[in-house]
């Protein structure tokens, strides 16, 4: 699993959904159910993905069951790339 | 025709093959509900809530989600003459403990005698009906079958409701929106459903597009009775699809050739700021005559955003409308950009914030576009009060209240709530705002409600949330919102204040601030955009003792403008730094 992908990603969410820069989320933390990434952040999550590793995550593929940590997270995107 | 279920029959009886609703959900294929498959499949409601022994009157709540199922069961419940209430359902981010709490408190205050759910939420439902509780009978879903025939026995019941009876419930979500459900009579209903169609000049041509979530008063009465009830089509989207693809409302705009739609102000920038160019394709947007900004504070500028995004596409400037609307006064209470464009009122800010009064800016002041929100519908009539309940002079602040044919008949089962709302027959709405030239422009709210999202929210839910964590003082937290011009809405922050022995440096906080998020979430459905932890004694509180949430609100944003005052303890510091760093120190813009 590519270290680099997860701290872009923990980046990302740091600083423009939590606000928090500081922070650091580790690859199994639940993102949608402990409430970190909320709906409306979702589609964000989704544009950055796509202009940053050129992958393409469908509006279906947003919710839980699909991915719910970082972990799940870069390994959907390393299976597109 | 006095009642709803008069008029749904009359639409059967007169235009049974006209379509009702075009349901477009989870990428299923278009399921097309004419009205005739609308009684035959509610019908099946009715039927089953006559067998069950509910009588007229009777509560009966729908734990649904949104689709084929809540359509019939909704028109089947008012067919029978029972009030339907939805209760939104358990989404996957809530945890099922926090809404089982939030069942029950909706059961202990309406007393249904019916609840109407999945058979695979049965075990929920059951586990949070207490057992002195006044629920009869709990209806399944898939075991409803629609009757072959249509026996009036089914629906006589419904017809037979006098104009005066409540008709349904509207709450506001959380646990102390649960405890207040607005009560509303056919009379109401069908009083307001009149005098807002004259408003926007409702006609056969019309179509309406709608996303919104049924257990919202703009759902549930523009983007559902009205069209349905008035015989125009409505094309139906899932709250949850529009969410993650917000191109599929203007897809369905363009297939439909949709006239109409309601928005919150945010859903402006949702769908302006996270479309890709290429979900545009084929959006054709030139049909809409009227999309409508209505349920939570609107700023130009997201019109300005969603007008300079779409009008490649065909977006007329002149659909860009506005609507001042409460579920008090069963929906609409003005309508604004109709007829003519909506007033833009360009006011200083100094005179809003400091004299109170809207007065035009000197031309070296800061000046705010306020959007109008039009003139009352002509059923309703609206006045701005003072402190001391008179009259506020023309272009003076004042709390907003209302008087109309189509008022609630009271909160349900709430009398101490239902005699507080209204001052000698006007209905206080909590809103300030002003009038000028007739025309309404709400600026704030007088109560302590935060809306995100269209979505009303109690901060005491979510101080009660937060105030559980370990580590979080007892009772020393405050929610608010703070506007977000970016978003086009709200952002709810928490302040908590620590215990004593947590220190500013404590590898605790990052654990106590996750905990609040997380607490909250799964409490109530709302993510936090800010937590901020503070020292002991950082909140200001009443003279009560009570905390103030308006003065820290205040103390809040004051200290985001002055991020670069020492006076405060580290912590406060480091806290401000982060948001210095994200977003370049702009205390109302986060994009």
């Amino acid at each position: 699993m590519s270290t680099e992908i997860i701290q872009a990603i923990s980046n990302y969410i740091a600083t423009q959904i939590l606000k928090q820069p500081k922070r650091v989320l580790s690859p199994n933390e639940p993102l949608l159910s402990n409430g970190l990434v909320d709906s409306f952040s979702l589609v964000d999550l989704s544009l950055y993905i796509e202009t940053t590793f050129n992958v393409y995550i469908d509006n279906t593929e947003l919710n839980r069951e699909t991915f719910d940590t970082l972990a799940q997270l870069t390994n959907l995107i390393q299976s597109r790339m | 025709m006095r009642t709803l279920a008069q008029k749904l029959l009359h639409l059967f009886e007169s235009v049974p093959q006209s379509i009702a609703v075009s349901l477009l959900f989870n990428q299923e294929p278009e399921r097309v509900i004419t009205y005739s498959r609308l009684i035959y499949g509610s019908a099946g409601y009715a039927a089953a809530l006559q067998n069950a022994g509910i009588k007229p009157g009777e509560v009966v709540i729908l734990i649904l989600q949104h689709g084929e199922d809540l359509l019939y069961a909704y028109f089947g419940v008012i067919l029978h003459g029972s009030i339907p209430a939805i209760m939104p359902f358990l989404t996957e981010k809530l945890s099922p403990e926090q809404y089982r709490r939030s069942l029950s408190t909706l059961f202990e205050i309406t007393a249904p005698s019916a609840i109407i759910t999945y058979p695979e939420f049965i075990d929920e439902v059951q586990q949070a009906i207490k057992p002195d509780a006044s629920v009869r009978v709990v209806l399944v879903s898939n075991q409803i079958v629609s009757p072959p025939e249509l026996k009036a026995s089914y629906i006589e019941t419904g017809i037979k409701r006098s104009q005066e009876d409540i008709v349904l419930l509207q709450h506001s979500s959380g646990t102390t929106g649960l405890q207040k459900g607005v009560a509303l009579s056919h009379k109401a209903v069908l009083n307001q459903l009149d005098a807002y169609s004259r408003a926007i000049n409702l006609n056969p041509s019309d179509v309406v597009v709608s996303w919104l979530p049924l257990y919202h008063d703009m759902g549930l009465i523009a983007g559902f009775l009205l069209p349905i009830l008035s015989n125009i089509p409505l094309v139906l989207l899932s709250p949850f699809d529009w969410v993650r693809a917000p191109h599929k409302l203007l897809h369905a705009v363009t297939n439909y050739k949709g006239t109409l739609t309601w928005l919150p102000n945010f859903a402006y920038n949702f769908c302006a700021q996270k479309i890709r160019p290429r979900d545009m394709e084929g959006v054709d947007l030139s049909t809409w005559r009227a999309v409508s900004n209505c349920s939570e504070p609107m700023y130009w500028k997201s019109h300005k955003l969603f007008l300079d995004r779409f009008h490649t596409y065909g977006l007329h400037s002149s659909a860009l409308t506005t609507c001042y609307a409460m579920a008090e006064n069963v929906f609409a209470v003005s309508q604004g950009g109709i007829t003519e464009p909506v007033t833009v009122d360009q006011i200083s800010q100094r005179g809003l914030l400091v004299d109170r009064i809207a007065i035009r800016s000197k031309t070296s002041e800061e000046t705010i576009n306020m959007l109008s929100a039009g003139r009352p519908i002509d059923n309703t009539r609206i006045r701005i009060l003072n402190s001391h309940h008179s009259d506020a002079d023309e272009r003076h602040l004042g709390e907003i209240a209302i008087s109309s044919d189509c008022m609630l008949s009271g909160y349900y089962n709430r009398p101490d709530l239902s005699s507080k709302a209204f001052h000698e027959g006007w209905c206080l709405t909590g809103d300030l705002g002003y009038i000028a030239q007739g025309e309404i422009y709400i600026t704030g709210r007088k109560k302590d409600l935060i809306i995100v999202g269209g979505k009303n929210i109690y901060p005491q839910d979510l101080e009660n949330l937060a105030n559980d964590v370990n580590g979080v003082h007892p009772g020393r937290v405050v929610a608010f919102g703070i506007p977000n011009e970016a978003a086009g809405t709200e952002d709810v922050v928490i302040i908590a204040e620590l215990d004593a022995n947590i220190l500013e440096d404590s590898p605790d906080l990052d654990r106590i601030s996750d905990e609040i998020r997380m607490r909250v979430t799964r409490g109530s459905d709302i993510a936090l955009r800010l937590v901020k932890l503070v020292k002991r004694g950082w909140l200001i509180k009443t003279s009560s003792g009570k905390i103030a949430r308006n003065a820290n609100r205040e103390r809040y944003l004051a200290e985001l403008m002055d991020v670069s005052s020492e006076s405060d303890a580290k912590l406060d510091q480091n806290h401000r730094q982060d948001l210095a760093e994200s977003d370049g120190g702009q205390p109302h813009s986060h994009a």
